[in-house]
């Protein structure tokens, strides 16, 4: 059984007298264990996606079962109890409540579990060291590098030891090198068996992926293994990081899909 | 409840949006401290008159003869209504009866006399008193005693003297007890100085009142059995407007006086004075409460908007909340909190500034002369843990709706609002 699975998801968005269609029939399944990219253009309704994913947007049409359970009808308490202990986010913006230090930030899910202050800290101490931060446990936010803010909010997305990880364009706000370490983080929650879904741009990041989800105006282009030009170094499940610069490979491990229409990497991928 | 880590994010919020705490906190604090202003002003009043009334027992009657004005069981009209010891002996056996003090006084009710020593005279009201008196109108004993059983047994020719009367004729310093006064050629050994806790003219009548056992005065003065009027006070739970209606009631009975006949009988009870007073300053103190309750209510608003405004500002901030998992009752409860926590202090704050300032306003009235009708203004423990309570209530009314707006954000929203 699929963790994910979108069946003819439509979503409207009103404006003004008009109804925007941003999500049109879209069926998405993700398997646990999974490591997918959403990519698109701007404006294609990827964010909106992983919203709905995620449970923080509601959706007009179709029917979303997260790990079998039924999301629509929902309440709002079980809904913040599955974004608590189900899900995982990771955002482009970061996200971190700029007048708490790290170490307070990454604590935060467990509060809203009603984790005791010793314990809670003790875990967000571990979760900051395995994101190589425990150093800057009692810094703010403003005196944290971006890559460093975007470990600071993987941590957090990661200490209530989450099943589904989502990140929208979480690389959208470094640099390149930076955007590397992040992705290792990322393959390395893979690897430790968390399915992660990853919203991006950067066909370098969708490259370390085992699956793209394209998205076009709302629906679903293609959906495709994640392949490269030189499927020589199957590194999707290798926690370790690949420096080349050139996008590391993924030979896919996916029943989902056999709808493989190989693009040609430096075109199509970047859209 | 709110735990530790509760208060460490209300603090944190609270610390992170200075200027806005300052300035709601202001308000509350403003509207306590009016609200302590208005309660302390009321009570300062309510003291002050009551303060003037004291030396007199709430329930106190005072009953004397007048002339009948409709004619009875073949009796005239315009008879004179006077009473003697029987009248005395009568109303001691009514049941609601505690005290009973028979007067007479020289010249009548408010008449006057002269008391003379060592060629200084002073007019003095001179009346005779039983011991129950002291308890009807109490003076402040300041050297010696009142007039005790023995004194009246005995006839003793002794006078307990108002300080008015000392003033008059003693030389500063002297000790009066055991002198010797002459009045209308009858002499009386002081025995007793006292006070009074009346103030303005009430105060100057009583105090220069001269005391002397009524059984004396009876005899020195030649009244014969004759009273004058009665001081009495009823038993504890007993009105004095149901005290007053027996006593009139028996003695209209006992010298023939038609029970239509309002005026043969002349009485006044002192619980109709302070029904009167009390009913006047519950109107009061409701005014100014009520006004000081709404200066408050007025302040909570501005509470509530200035929390309304927090939560906008804050969407962000509660976005990224629910989407690590804040359920709505965590938003809720963070807000009100917020709320009571800063209605709080602030209020606390004014409270306790407005205790001083009572305290200052205590301290400067008895420097404003005597004359000011306003006594020391009491706000008591229980006006105190009221205010509190009202404080955490309209704390959390204010944080009620802010709170309900912030429970509503959608997390997408809030998230999406840069
Ligand atoms: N609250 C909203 N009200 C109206 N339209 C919206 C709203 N949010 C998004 N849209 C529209 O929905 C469409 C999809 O938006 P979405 O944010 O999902 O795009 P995206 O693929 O994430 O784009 P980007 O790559 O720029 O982040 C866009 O056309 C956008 O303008
Ligand atoms: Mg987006």
């Amino acid at each position: 059984m699929s963790l994910v699975s979108l069946k003819k998801i439509n979503k409207f968005y009103k404006v003004g007298a008009h109804a925007l269609h941003v999500l049109r029939d879209v069926d998405v399944d993700i398997a646990e264990g999974e490591m997918v990219s959403i990519m698109g253009s701007s404006g294609s309704g990827k964010s909106t996606l992983l919203n709905v994913l995620g449970i923080l947007d509601a959706y007009d049409s179709g029917e979303y079962l997260l790990d079998g359970t039924p999301i629509r009808g929902l309440s709002e308490r079980r809904a913040a109890q599955y974004r608590n202990k189900f899900i995982g986010f990771v955002f482009q913006s970061f996200n971190l409540l700029p007048f708490k230090t790290a170490l307070e930030n990454v604590a935060l899910p467990l509060y809203y579990q009603g984790i005791t202050r010793r314990r809670r800290n003790k875990l967000a101490a571990q979760y900051l060291e395995k994101v190589g931060l425990l150093e800057w446990s009692e810094h703010r936010p403003s005196e944290l590098s971006g890559g460093q803010k975007q470990r600071v909010a993987i941590a957090r997305s990661l200490i209530t030891q989450p099943r589904l990880i989502l990140a929208d364009e979480p690389t959208g706000a470094l640099d390149s090198e930076t955007s590397h370490q992040i992705m290792d983080l990322l393959a390395e929650i893979h690897a430790g068996g968390i399915t992660v879904v990853v919203v991006t741009h950067e066909a370098d990041v969708a490259a370390r992926t085992q699956r793209i989800i394209r998205l076009r105006d709302g629906k679903i282009a293609t959906e495709a293994a994640s392949t490269s030009p030189t499927p020589s170094t199957s590194t999707s499940t290798s926690p370790s990081p690949s420096p080349s610069p050139s996008p590391s490979t993924s030979t896919s491990t996916s029943t989902s899909t056999s709808t493989s229409t190989s693009p040609s990497p430096g075109s199509e991928q970047a859209g | 409840m709110i735990d530790l880590d509760s208060w460490q994010e209300i603090f944190a919020t609270l610390r992170k949006n200075r200027l806005r705490t300052a300035l709601t906190g202001l308000g509350v604090f403003l509207g306590i401290l009016i609200l302590m202003a208005m309660i302390g002003f009321g009570s300062s009043l309510e003291s002050g008159v009551k303060k003037s009334m004291t030396g007199f027992a709430t329930n106190a009657v005072f009953v004397w003869g007048q002339r009948t004005s409709v004619p009875y069981a073949g009796l005239p009209m315009g008879r004179r209504i006077d009473y003697d010891n029987k009248d005395v002996a009568a109303l001691r056996r009514l049941d609601a009866v505690d005290l009973l003090a028979p007067r007479n006084q020289l010249g009548g009710f408010r008449g006057g006399a002269t008391a003379k020593y060592r060629g200084k005279t002073a007019s003095a009201q001179v009346s005779g008193d039983n011991p129950d008196f002291q308890y009807v109108q109490q003076p402040v004993m300041k050297a010696g005693r009142f007039i005790d059983d023995l004194d009246i047994t005995e006839r003793r020719k002794v006078c307990v003297i108002g300080t008015g009367i000392y003033d008059e004729l003693f030389p500063k310093g002297a000790d009066p007890i055991g002198q010797y006064l002459e009045i209308k050629g009858v002499y009386f050994q002081v025995i007793g100085l006292f006070g009074t806790r009346q103030t303005g003219a009430q105060a100057d009548r009583t105090l220069s009142t001269i005391h002397i056992p009524f059984s004396t005065f009876q005899q020195a003065f030649h009244y014969g059995d004759r009273v004058g009027w009665f001081a009495i006070t009823g038993k504890p739970g007993v009105s004095a407007a149901e005290l007053e209606r027996q006593i009139r009631q028996l003695l209209a009975q006992n010298h023939k006086i038609s029970p239509d006949d309002e005026l043969a009988i002349g009485s006044w009870n002192a619980g109709k004075e302070f029904n009167k007073m009390n009913s006047m300053f519950m109107a009061i103190n409701l005014v100014l409460g009520f006004a000081g309750l709404m200066t408050l209510a007025a302040s909570v608003v501005g509470v509530s908007n200035i929390m309304l405004i927090s939560v906008r500002e804050r969407t962000k901030e509660l976005g990224v909340r629910k989407a690590l998992g804040a359920t709505p009752t965590a938003i809720v409860r963070m807000i009100v909190s917020e709320s009571i926590v800063l209605t709080m202090i602030a209020g606390y704050l004014g409270l306790v500034m407005g205790v001083a300032g009572l305290e200052v306003w205590n301290w400067l009235l008895p420097r404003l002369g005597s004359d000011v009708p306003l006594g020391p203004a009491v706000v008591g423990l229980g006006t105190a843990v009221a205010a509190g309570v009202v404080l955490v209530l309209f704390g959390a009314l204010a944080g009620v709706i802010p709170a309900y707006h912030a429970a509503k954000i959608q997390p997408v929203e809030a998230l999406r609002t840069e």
